[in-house]
C-alpha cells in the first residue's frame, strides 16, 4: 500500500494535503520516506518539481505550455500566486470597465489549474528564496521545495517620486484591484458631487492613453499630462504624435505636453488629491490621478537571493532564460534578457516556451523580441512596429499625413527603397496586421500604394511568405495558419484559432489570419461562402434586408427573386429563415397560406416535438408568475390529457406526451382559461426569468417582477435568428441569473443596469454592461433596438452570445448602434417593434378560431378518431414516460405499459 | 395486383405539407407537391422510431424532391424513398407507396 507522505509526517500541522506545502525541517524532498518504500515508483522517476513564483500571464503561459508538452508527466508544476485570483488577462484589463467581470478576463482553459499535475497557490507571495536548501518561503509562512524555480514575478506599476504621491485618489493601473479601486472611487465621487468628475493621467505612454479613455468611459473627465515632447514617445514619432493628440482631443481628452508634475496638493475640504502643480507654473484642479508613468521589474527576490540584476533592474539571464545559478531560470517582465526588460507580453510567452524547451532537453533560444504595439484605445488607431524611428543607417521614410482627418502613416524602408523596416500608423491602422508580418522583406510595388486610404490607387496583394509571424502573442507563422486549412481541414475561424492559437491573445492579427484562411480555403476548391443552403447564395443577413427593402411577403416570390438558378422549392434550412424573416418584415399567422409549409414541425404545431414523435406544451407564464387558480388549470389539463409535467429553466411548466390529435383540446382548455402560447417550441422570445424583486424581497431595489412581466409581454411572439431568453434581477445579488441570458437587466438604486450577449448551454458566456442606469423607458427602448438589430443582423441560428462576439467593434460597436444612432438606423428599428406589437396576436388562439387551421392537427387523414397506436409509455416515480426500445421488446415481461396518453377530454 | 385503397378527398390535401394515413394498419406518409403529384412514403422514421415522416419540411435538392425528418434532419428523395443524408448514421431507405388521384380522390396502392 501507497502512504502519501503528508500523513507519514508526524507534525500534521497543515491540512493540505500536498506533498510541496508541508513546513520542512531542514530536509530536502528528495529523501521522502514514502518515495523509497514506494516498490513499484522506484522503476519511475520521482516527478521534478517546478516552483514559479509570480501568477501573471506569462506563468500562465509556461504552465499551459509545460503541461502540453511535457507527454510523460515527469513535472510536478506549483504556482505561487501573490494576487488573489488565476492568472488574467492583464492586457485586457481596461475592458473590466465595461464588462466588470473578473471572469471575463479569464485566460486559457480554466481546466489546466484542475491537471493532478499543477497546482495553483493563490494570495500568497514569496518572500524568500533559499537557494542552498532549494525551497522557497511564502508570507503566510509555507515551505515549498523546488527542483527547478521559475521567476515570473512581471513588473511593478512605477509610482514616481512626486510629492503627494500617496494620497488618497491616486492610482496605478497594473492589477484588477487597482482598476475596481479606481472605478469605485470615480463612481464615488461622481455621486458626491454635482459636477464632473475630474481625471488627470500622468504618463502620455500606450499605457497612460489607455488610462484616459477608461476615465472617460466612467464619464470622467481627463487630461493626460506628458513630460516629453509628444505621445506614445517610445513608439512614434513626433509627426505621428501630432496627428495622435489631435485624435485624443476629439475623443474630449486633453493632453498637455512637455510639462512635469512637480506636486499633487490634497484638497483642503477632503484631504484626498485636489490639485496638480506643474514645473511651468501652471496647474490643474482633479479628483482622481491615475500614475501610469512606467513599470519597475520585480526583481527583489533575485536581488535578496545574489543575482546579477541589469543596470536599469530586472534579472539577468542568458538566451535560454538561465540565471547564473543552476536551475533558476527568469521569464516575462522581470527577465533582464539582451540587455533590457521588456513589457510586452509577447516576448514572455516566447521566454515562457523557452524553458519549457530547456526543462525537456531542448536547446531553444529566445528568438528576440518583437516590440510591434497596438494601442487599444477605441477610436484611436495606433499601431508601431520595427524601427519607427528611422534610425537605421541610410533607410529612409515614406510619409503620408492628412492632418485635418488626424491620419499620419509612416513607413521605413531600407536603402534599396523596398525592404520594410518600420512603421509608425496613426488614425489608420488598418494595414498593420497585412504589413507588421512583411518586415525584412521586400514590398511589391509602390510603398506609398500601402499608406492610400482604402479605395485609393490600392495596394497591391501582400503574399505572405510562409514564414512571417502573423501572431507574434503566440509565435504563429503565416504557414502555420495555412497549414491549419490544408492539413488539419480547419474550415472557420474558430477552428484555426484552436488549432493554431493565432488570434487567442490580444487579437489583433485577426483580420490577417481570417484573411490567410480564405485564400487558403479558396485555393484548395472549398468555396468559402455566407451562403444560406443551395438555394440562396445571400447569408441570412443579406436575405432579411433584401426581403424587407423588396417589400417581400411569401416564400414563392422570395425565392423566385432572390433564389438561385436550381433554387426549385427550398429545403429545411431556407424556408424555416425565410418564415422568420418574413414574420418581422409582414407579420402574419404561422399557418396562414403558404407560410404553412415553411415551419419546422414545431412551429407548424406550435408544440416541441419529444423523442417518441408526441409534442410538450407550455403555455406562457410572464414572468413566472402565476395565480393558484392558474396553476389549478394546469394541473387538471394535465391531469385529463394524462400529461407528464415538469418545471422548466424558465419559471413555467411543461407539459408532456400530448399527441398532434390532442393538441387543439388541450389549448382549448387553456385559452379559455386566459393563458396564451409560450412559443417555447419557437425561434422567438422563450421566457424573461426574475426574482421576486422589491415586491416582497429584504433587499430588493426594483420591481423585478413587474419588469418581467412587461418586456415579456411586448417581445412575446417575436421571431428571431434562435432563441431568446431575458432575465430580471431586482438587486445586484442577481438571483435571476439575469447575466447568463441574451438580454439581463439588473436593478440599480437608479434604475436599471443591462447586459446582452449572455448564454448558458454548451458554450456558457456571461452577458457584458450595454448600458447603465436607465429609466425603464430607456431601458425599453435599448433593448427594443438591440433586439430588432439582432433579428436583422444575425447568421442563422447564432445567438446573441456569437452575435456580439463577432460584431466587427464587439459590444462598443453595437452601443454606438443602438444608443447613439452611429448608423441611423434607430428610427426604423423602432419602427419595426411597432410593427411587432400592433400585429402581436395569440397564435393558439387564432388557430382554435379557423376549421382551416386545425386540419393540420389531424392524427390520420382518413380515421382522425384514431391515433397512433404504437406509442407506450411507462410509470415512473408517479408520472409516464415513453418506454424504451427494450421496454416495449420485453412487454409483459418488464415494466408494465400504459397505452398511449388516451385519456379523453371531459366535456 | 396492386390493390388501391381509397384514402381521402385531394382537397383534403395542402401543398408542400404532408398527412398521416393508415392503409391496412400500416402509417403512409402522403404529399401534395407544389406541381399536383401525390407522392407516399413511410411515416414511419427509421432512425428515431417515430412515425413522423409526415410532419417533415418538403423541399428540393438538385431535381430530386425531398422530405427532411423532423427529428434528426434526415434526408429522403420523396420519389424513390432514397436516403440522401443520413445526418451521421448508416442511411436508412423508406418504403415508397404508390398513389393514384381518381375523380378527385387520393388512393395509396399495396
Ligand atoms: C493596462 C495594461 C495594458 C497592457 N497592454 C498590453 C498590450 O497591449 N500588449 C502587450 O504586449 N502588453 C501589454 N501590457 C503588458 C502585459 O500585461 C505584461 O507584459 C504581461 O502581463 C507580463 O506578464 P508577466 O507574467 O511577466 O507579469 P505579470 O502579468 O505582471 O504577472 C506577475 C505576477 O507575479 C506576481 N508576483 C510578483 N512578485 C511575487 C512574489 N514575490 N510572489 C508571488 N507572486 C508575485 C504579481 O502579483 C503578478 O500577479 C499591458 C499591461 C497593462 C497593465
Amino acid at each position: 500500500m501507497n502512504t502519501s507522505p503528508s500523513q507519514t509526517q508526524p507534525d500534521g500541522g497543515s491540512a493540505d494535503p500536498d506533498v510541496a506545502a508541508r513546513p520542512l525541517a531542514g530536509s530536502t524532498a528528495a529523501a521522502l520516506p514514502a518515495e523509497v518504500a514506494a516498490p513499484a515508483a522506484s522503476q519511475v522517476s520521482a516527478p521534478q518539481r517546478v516552483v514559479v513564483v509570480g501568477g501573471g500571464m506569462v506563468a500562465q503561459r509556461f504552465v499551459e505550455a509545460l503541461r502540453d508538452r511535457d507527454d510523460a508527466g515527469r513535472h510536478h508544476v506549483t504556482v505561487l500566486a501573490e494576487e488573489p485570483r488565476a492568472p488574467y488577462d492583464r492586457v485586457a484589463l481596461t475592458s473590466y470597465f465595461s464588462g466588470r467581470d473578473p471572469e471575463a478576463l479569464a485566460l486559457g482553459d480554466p481546466a489546466l489549474w484542475q491537471d493532478p499535475l499543477v497546482r495553483l497557490v493563490r494570495g500568497d507571495a514569496v518572500t524568500r528564496v533559499d537557494r542552498d536548501a532549494r525551497t522557497v518561503m511564502t508570507a503566510s509562512g509555507r515551505t515549498f521545495p523546488y527542483d527547478e524555480l521559475v521567476l515570473a514575478t512581471g513588473s511593478d506599476a512605477a509610482v514616481p517620486p512626486i510629492e503627494g504621491n500617496d494620497l488618497p485618489g491616486v492610482f496605478v493601473y497594473r492589477t484588477i484591484d487597482d482598476v475596481a479601486a479606481l472605478r469605485g472611487w470615480v463612481e464615488e465621487r461622481a455621486a458626491a458631487a454635482s459636477r464632473p468628475v475630474r481625471g488627470a493621467v500622468i504618463g502620455g505612454g500606450l499605457l497612460g492613453l489607455e488610462a484616459a479613455g477608461a476615465l472617460k468611459a466612467l464619464g470622467a473627465q481627463a487630461t493626460v499630462v506628458q513630460f516629453g515632447t509628444h505621445l506614445m514617445s517610445a513608439q512614434v514619432d513626433l509627426g505621428g504624435g501630432e496627428a495622435l493628440r489631435r485624435l485624443i482631443n476629439s475623443l474630449g481628452v486633453a493632453v498637455r505636453v512637455n510639462t512635469a508634475t512637480q506636486r499633487m496638493r490634497p484638497s483642503r475640504r477632503t484631504g484626498a488629491v485636489g490639485r496638480l502643480d506643474f514645473a511651468d507654473g501652471g496647474r490643474l484642479d482633479v479628483d482622481v490621478v491615475v500614475l501610469a508613468t512606467g513599470v519597475r521589474p520585480r526583481d527583489e527576490l533575485g536581488r535578496a537571493m545574489g543575482l546579477e540584476i541589469g543596470a536599469r533592474g530586472g534579472v539577468v539571464v542568458d538566451d535560454a532564460c538561465r540565471t547564473a545559478v543552476q536551475n533558476v531560470w527568469a521569464i516575462g517582465e522581470v527577465a533582464c534578457i539582451q540587455g533590457a526588460c521588456i513589457g510586452l507580453v509577447a516576448p514572455g510567452y516566447a521566454m515562457a516556451e523557452v524553458v519549457v524547451d530547456r526543462l525537456l532537453g531542448g536547446a531553444a533560444t529566445f528568438p528576440g523580441a518583437d516590440t510591434a504595439t497596438k494601442l487599444k484605445l477605441a477610436g484611436v488607431d495606433v499601431a508601431s512596429w520595427g524601427d519607427a524611428f528611422g534610425s537605421t543607417p541610410g533607410s529612409m521614410e515614406v510619409v503620408w499625413a492628412d492632418p485635418v482627418g488626424g491620419v499620419y502613416k509612416k513607413l521605413v524602408l531600407a536603402d534599396d527603397a523596398r525592404t520594410l523596416l518600420g512603421g509608425v500608423l496613426v488614425g489608420d491602422a488598418t494595414a498593420y496586421a497585412s504589413l507588421r508580418p512583411m518586415l525584412g522583406r521586400a514590398l511589391p510595388g509602390d510603398p506609398a500604394a500601402f499608406l492610400l486610404p482604402e479605395g485609393g490607387a490600392g495596394a497591391p496583394e501582400l503574399e505572405l511568405p510562409d514564414d512571417a509571424g502573423v501572431c507574434s502573442c503566440n509565435n504563429v507563422s503565416a504557414g502555420t495558419v495555412r497549414a491549419a486549412v490544408t492539413e488539419h481541414g480547419c474550415t472557420d475561424l474558430a477552428g484555426v484559432k484552436a488549432c493554431t492559437r493565432a488570434g487567442t491573445s490580444c487579437g489583433s492579427c485577426l483580420p490577417l489570419v481570417k484573411k490567410l484562411m480564405t485564400a487558403e480555403l479558396a485555393r484548395s476548391g472549398v468555396e468559402v461562402s455566407n451562403a444560406l443552403c443551395e438555394h440562396f447564395d445571400l447569408s441570412r443577413a443579406q436575405l432579411y434586408d433584401a426581403v424587407r427593402v423588396a417589400g417581400l411577403t411569401s416564400f414563392s416570390e422570395v425565392v423566385a427573386r432572390f433564389g438561385t438558378a436550381e433554387a426549385g422549392r427550398g429545403c429545411d434550412i431556407c424556408k424555416p429563415v425565410v418564415a422568420s424573416i418574413l414574420s418581422t418584415v409582414a407579420p402574419a399567422h404561422v399557418l396562414d397560406g403558404e407560410r404553412a409549409t415553411l415551419q419546422d414541425t414545431n412551429d407548424h404545431v406550435m408544440a416541441n416535438m419529444q423523442k417518441d414523435g408526441t409534442y410538450s406544451v407550455v403555455p406562457r407564464i410572464p414572468g413566472g408568475e402565476i395565480t393558484p387558480e392558474g396553476l389549478l388549470v394546469i394541473g387538471q389539463v394535465a391531469k385529463d390529457f394524462g400529461l407528464y409535467t415538469k418545471i422548466t429553466g424558465g419559471q413555467r411548466i411543461d407539459m408532456f406526451g400530448a399527441r398532434i390529435d390532442q393538441l387543439p383540446g388541450i389549448w382549448q382548455r387553456l385559452v379559455d382559461a386566459g393563458f396564451e402560447s409560450g412559443h417555447a417550441y419557437g425561434k422567438s422570445l422563450r421566457t424573461v426569468k426574475s426574482c421576486v424583486g422589491s415586491t416582497w424581497c429584504r433587499f430588493g431595489v426594483q420591481d423585478s417582477v413587474g419588469l418581467a412581466v412587461d418586456l415579456e409581454l411586448r417581445y412575446r411572439g417575436l421571431r428571431s435568428p434562435h432563441k431568446i431568453k431575458l432575465g430580471v434581477s431586482g438587486c445586484a445579488r442577481e438571483c435571476a441569473e439575469a447575466r447568463g441570458k441574451d438580454v439581463g437587466v439588473i436593478a440599480t438604486d437608479n434604475g436599471w443596469n443591462v447586459y446582452v450577449g449572455g448564454n448558458g448551454g454548451f458554450t456558457p458566456k456571461h452577458a457584458v454592461l450595454l448600458a447603465e442606469d436607465l429609466s425603464t423607458e430607456e431601458l425599453v427602448r435599448t433593448i427594443d433596438r438591440f433586439l430588432m438589430y439582432y433579428i436583422r443582423t444575425a447568421d442563422r441560428l447564432q445567438r446573441t452570445a456569437a452575435w456580439v462576439a463577432d460584431y466587427e467593434g464587439g459590444v462598443d460597436a453595437i452601443r454606438a448602434v443602438v444608443l447613439e444612432d452611429s448608423l441611423g438606423i434607430c428610427a426604423d428599428l423602432d419602427a419595426a417593434m411597432v410593427l411587432h406589437l400592433e400585429t402581436y396576436e395569440d397564435e393558439w388562439a387564432a388557430t382554435l378560431a379557423d376549421p382551416d387551421k386545425l386540419r393540420h392537427f389531424r392524427s390520420f387523414v382518413n380515421a382522425p378518431d384514431e391515433h397512433d397506436r404504437t406509442l407506450a409509455y411507462v410509470a415512473e416515480r408517479g408520472q409516464a414516460r415513453p418506454a424504451t426500445a427494450a421496454e416495449r421488446a420485453g412487454a409483459g415481461a418488464g415494466p408494465v405499459l400504459v397505452a398511449g396518453t388516451t385519456l379523453e377530454v371531459r366535456s | 395486383m396492386t390493390r388501391w385503397t381509397p384514402v381521402c378527398e385531394l382537397a383534403a390535401l395542402d401543398p408542400e405539407r404532408g398527412v398521416a394515413a393508415l392503409v391496412d394498419g400500416v402509417q403512409v406518409a402522403l404529399f401534395l407537391l407544389d406541381d399536383g403529384r401525390v407522392l407516399g412514403v413511410a411515416n414511419h422514421d427509421p432512425f428515431s422510431g417515430a412515425n413522423v415522416v409526415s410532419r417533415g419540411i418538403v423541399g428540393t435538392h438538385g431535381e430530386r424532391t425531398t422530405v427532411t425528418s423532423p427529428m434528426h434532419k434526415q434526408v429522403w428523395d420523396l420519389v424513390t424513398g432514397e436516403c440522401l443524408d443520413a445526418a451521421g448514421k448508416d442511411p436508412v431507405d423508406l418504403a415508397v407507396f404508390a398513389v393514384e388521384v381518381r375523380d378527385g380522390t387520393v388512393h395509396v396502392g399495396s
